[in-house]
Parts: C-alpha cells; sequence; structure tokens
C-alpha cells in the first residue's frame, strides 16, 4: 500500500457528501490547470509562433486565433541548410550513443555485478565539473590534431555526456537481472563474457533502449561544447538554430520554427523512456 | 531456479566450477570497466590537469610562444583585483539559491498534489516532463519572445492588468529575474519526479498510528512527510544546485550576460575570457575556483543528506 491510500481527507466527515465531493474534484482540476498552464503554454506558442507571419507574431493584442502559414518554414529551409543541421545532430547524437553503449555496457555490468560503488561514484564527476573546463583544453588539443570542426571531436566531446549517463542508467537495469541465471550459466561453463552477452544483455534490452534514447537527446541538446568545437559544415541544430537570432531583425516566425523543429523530435522520443527520464538527469541517485 | 543453482554447486564438479568463478571474477572486474575508464579518464584527466596547469600560466593562443608560468598572479589579480569576477560569483550563488529555492518550494507542492490517482495523470505528467527535456536553445529563443519588452505576452498581460511594462531583458535590476523565471519554468517538474518518486516509497505505518492519535492532515504533513521526504529532497536540491550554478545554454542565448554583465555568471565570465578574449590562463583560474564552488556545493549537500537520514 502506498502513502497516498491514507491521505487525510479520507477522515472527515463531509467526504461523502456528493456536493461538496464535486466542488473538491473541481478546485483540485482548477488549481491543477492553473500549475499547469505555464508548462504547456511555452510549447503551445512556440509552435502557434512558427506558423504565424511576422506581422502576427508581433501583433498586440497577442493572436490566439490566426490563419496558419507555413511560410516560415519554407523559408527556414530555403535559406539554411536545415537538412544538414540535421543530418549533423543526427550523426553526432548517434556517434556518442553507439560508443557509450559500447564502453558503458561492460562498465556498468561490472559495476552492478561486483558491487564497484566507488567507481560509480568517481564517475559523477565528470558531472560536477563545470563543461568549459574541458571546452579550453579539448579546444587547444583538437585544433593541434586539426580536429577542429570534425564529426570525431564533436562525437568524442558529446561522450563526456551519453557515456556516464548510459553508465549509471545502466547500472540499474543490470542489478535487477536475476543472480541465479548468472550463477548457472557460470556453471554451465559459460565465462563472465559469454554471461553478459547471452544474458545480462538480453534480459536489459528495455533498458538499453532506454538508455540509447536518452543519450541520444542529451547529446542532441547539447549546445556549449558544439558551439566551439563544430565547424560551419558540422554545426548540431541547437548552434545553428541559435546563429538565427544574430539578424539584426529578428524574425520571430523563423525562430520559432527553428525551435520547434529542434524540440519536437525530443518530446517525441522522451514519450518513450518517462520512467527512466529521473534515473538519467540523477545519474542513478534516486531511483526514479 | 535457486534451489537448481544450489543443487549444482553442491556437486564435487560445483567447487571446480565455484574456483572458476573466483578467477573470471579477478579479471573481469577490471577487464569490463576498463575502456569507459580510459575513455573517461582521457576524456576528464587531461582537461581538468591541464586546466589546472594553465591556470599557473599566462597565455593566449593567439601569441606566440609558450605559457609563461606566473604562480598564484592569476588568482591574486581574480580575488583582490576583478570586480567583475566579485560580482559574477554573487550573481552565480544568487541565481543558484532564489533559483533552486523557488523550484523547491514549487516542486515539492506539485509533488503533493500529484501523489494521488486522478484522471488525467499519465497526460499532465507527460506535459511537465517535457520542459526539461526540451532543447534549452529552443526553450531560451521561445521565452526571449515571451519576455520581448514590446511585442512579448507577458508585457501585453501586465499592461493590460496592471498598466505597467517590465524591461525583462534590459532592465539591469530585472534581468537575473528573468532568468530565473526561465530556469524555473525548465526545472520545476525534475524536483517534482525526484520528490514524487520519495513519497511513493515512504512507509505507511507512520501514517497509520498518526491518524489514530488524531492528527490532522496538515500535522501529518509538517510533522510527517516532510520529514521523511528530506533526504530525497536534499539529492534533489544536490542535483539541481550543481546544475544551476553551471547554467550557460540559456543565460548565453538570452542576453549573452548582459546588459553591461548585469547576467554574467562565473561560466559566462569563463566562456568570454577564455574563448572570446582568449586569456587561457586567466579563464583557466576562473574554471578552477568555480569547480571549487560546485565541489563545496555538492559535499554540503551531501552531508545535510546524511543528517537528515541520521535525523530520522
Amino acid at each position: 500500500m502506498r502513502a497516498t491510500a491514507l491521505t487525510p481527507r479520507h477522515h472527515h466527515s463531509w467526504r461523502n457528501r456528493p456536493l461538496l465531493k464535486t466542488i473538491r474534484t473541481i478546485a483540485f482540476y482548477a488549481l491543477l490547470l492553473l500549475l499547469f498552464f505555464p508548462f504547456f503554454f511555452v510549447f503551445a506558442w512556440m509552435i502557434m509562433g512558427a506558423f504565424k507571419t511576422q506581422l502576427q507574431n508581433t501583433a498586440i493584442p497577442p493572436l490566439f486565433l490566426f490563419e496558419p502559414t507555413l511560410e516560415n518554414f519554407d523559408t527556414v529551409f530555403r535559406r539554411n541548410p536545415m537538412i544538414q543541421f540535421l543530418l549533423n545532430s543526427i550523426i553526432v547524437g548517434t556517434g556518442a550513443t553507439l560508443l557509450a553503449l559500447i564502453f558503458g555496457l561492460p562498465a556498468a555490468y561490472s559495476i552492478a555485478r561486483f558491487k564497484q560503488q566507488r567507481l560509480a561514484t568517481a564517475i559523477l564527476i565528470a558531472r560536477i565539473m563545470p563543461g568549459i573546463s574541458y571546452l579550453v583544453p579539448w579546444f587547444i588539443l583538437f585544433s593541434n590534431l586539426k580536429m577542429i570542426g570534425s564529426y570525431a571531436a564533436l562525437i568524442l566531446a558529446h561522450l563526456l555526456v551519453t557515456l556516464p549517463m548510459t553508465i549509471w542508467l545502466m547500472i540499474g537495469f543490470f542489478e535487477d537481472t536475476p543472480q541465479e541465471l548468472h550463477d548457472a550459466a557460470l556453471i554451465d561453463g559459460c565465462n563472465e563474457w559469454g554471461v553478459f552477452e547471452k544474458i545480462a544483455l538480453p534480459l536489459t534490452k528495455p533498458g538499453i533502449a532506454a538508455s540509447a534514447i536518452l543519450s541520444f537527446v542529451f547529446s542532441w541538446n547539447n549546445f556549449l561544447f558544439s558551439l566551439i568545437l563544430a565547424s560551419q559544415a558540422t554545426r548540431p541544430l541547437p548552434v545553428a538554430v541559435f546563429s538565427f537570432i544574430s539578424y539584426t531583425q529578428i524574425d520571430w516566425g523563423g525562430l520559432n520554427a527553428a525551435a520547434t523543429i529542434v524540440t519536437l523530435p525530443v518530446l517525441v522520443m522522451i514519450l518513450f523512456v518517462q520512467k527512466q527520464m529521473v534515473r538519467g538527469l540523477t545519474l542513478g541517485a534516486v531511483k526514479g | 531456479m535457486r534451489q537448481a543453482a544450489s543443487d549444482i554447486r553442491a556437486k564435487p564438479s560445483g567447487k571446480i566450477a565455484r574456483g572458476k568463478i573466483h578467477l573470471h571474477e579477478r579479471w573481469s572486474r577490471w577487464v569490463f570497466p576498463a575502456p569507459a575508464v580510459i575513455v573517461l579518464l582521457a576524456l576528464m584527466a587531461f582537461p581538468v590537469g591541464y586546466t589546472l596547469y594553465l591556470s599557473f600560466t599566462k597565455w593566449s593562443p593567439t601569441a606566440v610562444g609558450l605559457p609563461e608560468f606566473i604562480w598564484f598572479e592569476n588568482y591574486i589579480k581574480l580575488i583582490t583585483d576583478d570586480e567583475r569576477f566579485i560580482n559574477a560569483v554573487g550573481r552565480t550563488i544568487l541565481f543558484t539559491i532564489v533559483g533552486v529555492s523557488i523550484q523547491c518550494v514549487l516542486g515539492v507542492s506539485l509533488a503533493l498534489i500529484f501523489n494521488r490517482e486522478f484522471k488525467g495523470r499519465g497526460f499532465f505528467r507527460t506535459i511537465f516532463l517535457m520542459s526539461m527535456v526540451a532543447t534549452p536553445v529552443a526553450i531560451a529563443l521561445v521565452w526571449m519572445m515571451i519576455l520581448d519588452i514590446n511585442t512579448g505576452i507577458l508585457n501585453y498581460i501586465l499592461h493590460s492588468l496592471a498598466g505597467v511594462r517590465v524591461a525583462w531583458l534590459s532592465d539591469r535590476s530585472v534581468v537575473l529575474w528573468s532568468l530565473i523565471l526561465v530556469d524555473t519554468w525548465q526545472w520545476t517538474p525534475f524536483i517534482m519526479l525526484i520528490a514524487l518518486a520519495g513519497l511513493s516509497a515512504l512507509p505507511t505505518e507512520p501514517y497509520e498510528s498518526a491518524v489514530i492519535d488524531g492528527a490532522n492532515s496538515a500535522q501529518l504533513l509538517w510533522h510527517l512527510t516532510l520529514p521523511m521526504l528530506r533526504p530525497t529532497i536534499m539529492v534533489a536540491l544536490m542535483f539541481r544546485s550543481i546544475d544551476a550554478l553551471k547554467t550557460f545554454d540559456i543565460i548565453y542565448v538570452i542576453t549573452r550576460g548582459g546588459p553591461a554583465f548585469a547576467s554574467e555568471t562565473l561560466n559566462l565570465y569563463a566562456f568570454s575570457q577564455g574563448l572570446f578574449y582568449f586569456n587561457m590562463g586567466y579563464a583557466s583560474a576562473i574554471l578552477m575556483l568555480f569547480f571549487l564552488l560546485v565541489m563545496g556545493t555538492s559535499l554540503l549537500f551531501i552531508r545535510l543528506r546524511r543528517a537528515a537520514s541520521e535525523a530520522m
């Protein structure tokens, strides 16, 4: 039984009166909607803005009913190599996610299996360091290696975000696999790698999928590393979108269209991994 | 399954297998995490070590020559003779304390509201989740539009209701608060979700006996729920504070630290010293002090969390 079942309202005598109950329900939803509104509104406003003309976007009073136009999307795609930016984001995100899985899965397995708690904690330091403290040395290093602006530099930088997260997420999933299967396989002559490959990995498929999606999302959202390490040709979407605001007069419609193009894929992807999200964000400190 | 495994183990051949397990364990525990550790060390240890080294030097990559070793000169200058730095430290701390406090109160309240069954719970939860995964750059751009002094909807509402307009992003005394607003919008759901996870894990027995003792709902909340939730809240606050101290994207996109440095936090100051003016040594010193600040904050919350757990 959860603590919720015992919320105190159950003990008030008027609880069963239907009218009061209805009022309570209405009040509850009213409060909820009030709190919820700002969170919803920003997205709604972004999407509406993407379908408005410049005049409609700057209209006073603000317009809620208008004839939608696709002009902004047309302009954004025509003036900018958006397909290239999209591809860049996908290449970097996929690379950083795959490498994070390749390096992270065995590490997480080992931490879960051999209870290497210190190693798990040490990985947290990746999160405490300010991102910029990596950037100056990376910038110098990648410059010397003539790697500035290459996908490889971007993928390596993003790996610092995706790898610790993958490890932390996967520790939990590996811990949840039954120890008995494990022991049985070892006794049947499997070595540790065999157990990992034939038992642990298949059992944690949902977790691997969730980690992969979250890694991809965090790489996709990353702005700072890409801002410094990307070139015109390898620029991922967030940096590209940011560069739109350097125009003298801000084209709000185009900006909203671009913002929508960046954010929408993330919002869709996250629908699949809601449960694992908190865990990803806290690097496993709370079982979410 | 457990039965079967122990059966096998009891047999003589099992003993040999058991020995083999230990042999496997011995190398596996090193080999499995090694690639990840090497990658992380390469990506982290080198930069951190290099930043530490640079912080004792004067160097610009655009100039000819090697870094010139100047010991603590950068640090001394920062602490005694750099108003921009001191202001940035104050601003970073203010941004974090105010923002995270508001988010904590709102987030825990939201979690208490959410901690029951009601129609549409999943839908509402999803929308709340979305604000914190949405691409920060995109969110920042949308907020720029909302906060625009002339055409923004927030000023339209304020003007209609109270007849005033606020220069959200161009008034030096307001801009940091506007950024706190955006940060709060994006991250309140984070605290809510962690608090919600904590709430659902609370034991029910204390409630049962308290109700028998005649406690009312306010007393239950104040004397039971919140104290029991405190360790969870501390974890949420720790992660939120680390991230708030390091906030970069929304500030850089919305204000770039302006107007006239009025929203320049440590992260932005280090960024402009290092990657704009190319004073690499000086920027590295800022980053080392910044790291100490974040590290100190983390340790503080780890302690607070331990204290909260022990108090229960």
